[in-house]
């Protein structure tokens, strides 16, 4: 066999999860068309994630390139980092999906779940790409896959006017941002004649200063990713989407599409701006542009923006919003001290943000369930009424908070390590001030919960049996980790491969 | 031969009118037409490089560019639609149900 045909079909082995999605994808789309049975489409899309799952442990240690081209780089990196991620993309969809059977919003669409699950899958296959794509034409196309994806399902109740104008708000802003990207991608192209990372790296490093025209790309690019990720210049479309979406779709789109955001920035500065790697771990940068202080300076205007304007939301979705616009800021301060210290903050603070952040929407949409309403003071004395729900939702807020002894003290810790091992003591102490900031919001809301009196007589509300145990299983590794964290730290140490140096 | 930079003003020139027209612009369907714009100056950047350089990857790049950015339309269009038949505008101005 030739060489090249060899490579390919090498790579057809390596892209296993990849086809797995794209084969339930089909498979659920020929199922809704030939059987029209709603009931059982959650339970198709749950096999296929948890298969996908396997094959995703089985190729765990892999660290090659796929689709590799006559210069020895290739199309998609398969590495343990991107497959740790691919972990986390796909615990979020298995979680959301559950949300998707019990959220009564929903209701009003039961005839076209089919597209709902479906699109779900082709934002998957969207993220796992931008996950491993070393090369701009798929991280364009990954990232479009995944934003015209969710362009749909943040207005799938197409007669509620708030989730159509989610989705226009929405698709004007994904439109604008990948238009500015990809006209960064071509000056890079122009630049450096590849659209390979890797093979950018070689060619950039006999950049010795900074660069007027690379500093122009690297910021159009940065549009693109920054709106994925929701970081500061770049996030009004947030709390419109997350306020008007469906509660399921905005805790996806908070977690997962977050997530594959934050690894297309790391695999991009880390593949394509690192010279090499000191002993220490700190990451050596090509100076054609300054991407410590760049991610500092948006770092700081996220956090600080996000916790402040949550400040005064009355919704709870708009607040759980502008809160995640904050924790992206924290994720970008530990991807800001350029080194695998940072990057075990990230990974440390996905797996906790999935578990509190996902656990916080839950609540959302089970209090939503109930009382048919997001507004504050519609939760009034509702932890009286609901002791469970109230008793978790005090968890995963304070959880989100950072106090201990619950799991978000430890993810903020980690990040806290990495700042100050690279002393980077001012963006530590925003950091912290910023923590304290978000105590007063998160508060607010348990204050609402215990001690506003309801405005009317009310009686007790009675939750299903499974839904408490769903409850548990979100709130209880909340408490777990935060004491026992051990686990997670193994996990994140032995998944810090990213291919190349 | 057209040297380059003609090619390369033109494409930021269709790149700043359609960032222009996205932020000034008040109908919805215009705003969809400047991102179109926006999305076009890039593929003559792309295709404006790539013959320069001898390189087919620009090209190829084009094409899957305007894959998606026909997807893109016809998502925009859909979701206009159907945001017309609960509100019976498309001035960006009057849709305003959700702020701060």
């Amino acid at each position: 066999m030739s060489q090249p045909l060899a490579y390919f079909f090498d790579s057809l082995y390596l892209i296993k999860p990849e086809t797995s999605i794209i084969g339930f994808l089909v498979l659920i789309l020929l199922y809704d068309l030939i059987f029209k049975k709603e009931k059982w489409l959650p339970y198709i899309s749950l096999f296929g994630l948890v298969v996908t799952l396997f094959l995703i442990i089985e190729q765990y240690g892999y660290n090659k390139f796929a689709f590799q081209s006559s210069t020895n780089f290739g199309m998609m990196a398969i590495d343990p980092f991107g497959a740790f991620f691919k972990i986390i993309i796909l615990l979020s969809s298995i979680i959301v999906i559950l949300f998707s059977i019990l959220s009564k919003e929903l209701d009003v669409a039961r005839d076209r779940m089919g597209e709902y699950y479906t699109l779900i899958f082709g934002m998957i296959l969207g993220m796992f790409l931008m996950v491993s794509a070393s090369d701009l034409i798929l991280i364009y196309i990954a990232v479009e896959l995944v934003s015209l994806s969710s362009f749909v399902l943040a207005g799938f109740l197409k007669n509620d006017s708030r989730s159509s104008e989610a989705s226009l708000k929405y698709i004007i802003f994904g439109g604008v941002s990948s238009g500015i990207m990809l006209f960064g991608i071509s000056i890079l192209y122009g630049i450096t004649g590849t659209t390979n990372l890797y093979e950018m790296n070689s060619l950039l490093q006999n950049f010795d200063s900074t660069n007027i025209l690379m500093i122009l790309t690297m910021i159009l690019i940065f549009a693109g990713i920054g709106y994925k990720i929701s970081a500061v210049p770049f996030h009004f479309w947030t709390p419109d989407v997350y306020e008007g979406a469906p509660v399921t779709i905005t805790a996806y789109l908070s977690v997962a599409s977050k997530a594959a955001g934050i690894v297309l920035l790391i695999r991009l500065i880390k593949s394509t701006f690192v010279s090499q790697k000191d002993t220490f771990g700190y990451w050596e940068m090509i100076p054609a542009f300054d991407w410590q202080g760049f991610l500092i300076i948006i770092s700081i205007l996220t956090m600080t923006i996000g916790n402040f304007s949550a400040l005064w939301q009355s919704n709870v979705k708009r607040m759980l919003a502008y809160s995640s616009i904050a924790h992206a800021g924290y994720i970008l301060a530990a991807i800001a001290v350029l080194s695998d210290q940072g990057l075990v903050g990230v990974m440390v603070y996905f797996i906790i943000y999935l578990l509190m952040n996902l656990g916080a929407f839950l609540i959302v949409i089970v209090i939503k369930n109930k009382i048919n309403s997001e507004e504050l003071e519609d939760y009034d004395g509702l932890g009286y009424r609901m002791p469970l729900v109230g008793v978790a939702f005090t968890i995963f807020l304070i959880s989100l908070t950072g106090i201990p002894p619950t799991a978000g003290f430890i993810g903020k810790l980690y990040v806290f390590i990495a700042l100050v091992d690279a002393k980077m003591l001012v963006l530590a102490v925003i950091m912290l001030l910023n923590s304290v900031v978000s105590l007063y919001y998160y508060v607010r809301i348990l204050k609402h919960l215990y001690l506003n009196k309801p405005k009317a007589e009310t009686t007790d509300i009675e939750l299903s049996f499974s839904l408490k145990l769903f409850i548990l299983v979100l709130a209880v590794p909340n408490i777990i980790f935060g004491l026992y964290f051990a686990p997670i730290l193994e996990f994140v140490k032995t998944s810090l491969i990213i291919l190349g140096i | 031969m057209i040297p380059i930079e003609y090619y390369l003003s033109l494409s930021a020139f269709m790149f700043i009118v359609g960032v222009v027209g996205v932020l000034t612009r008040r109908n919805a369907i215009i705003v969809f037409m400047s991102i179109e714009l926006m999305l076009n100056s890039a593929n003559l950047t792309l295709v404006a490089f790539s013959s320069y350089l001898g390189n087919p990857i620009g090209q190829i790049f084009v094409f899957f560019v305007m894959t998606v950015a026909a997807a893109e339309a016809a998502i925009g269009l859909a979701i206009i639609i159907s945001l017309f038949r609960n509100k019976k505008t498309v001035n960006i101005d009057e849709i305003n149900i959700l702020k701060w």
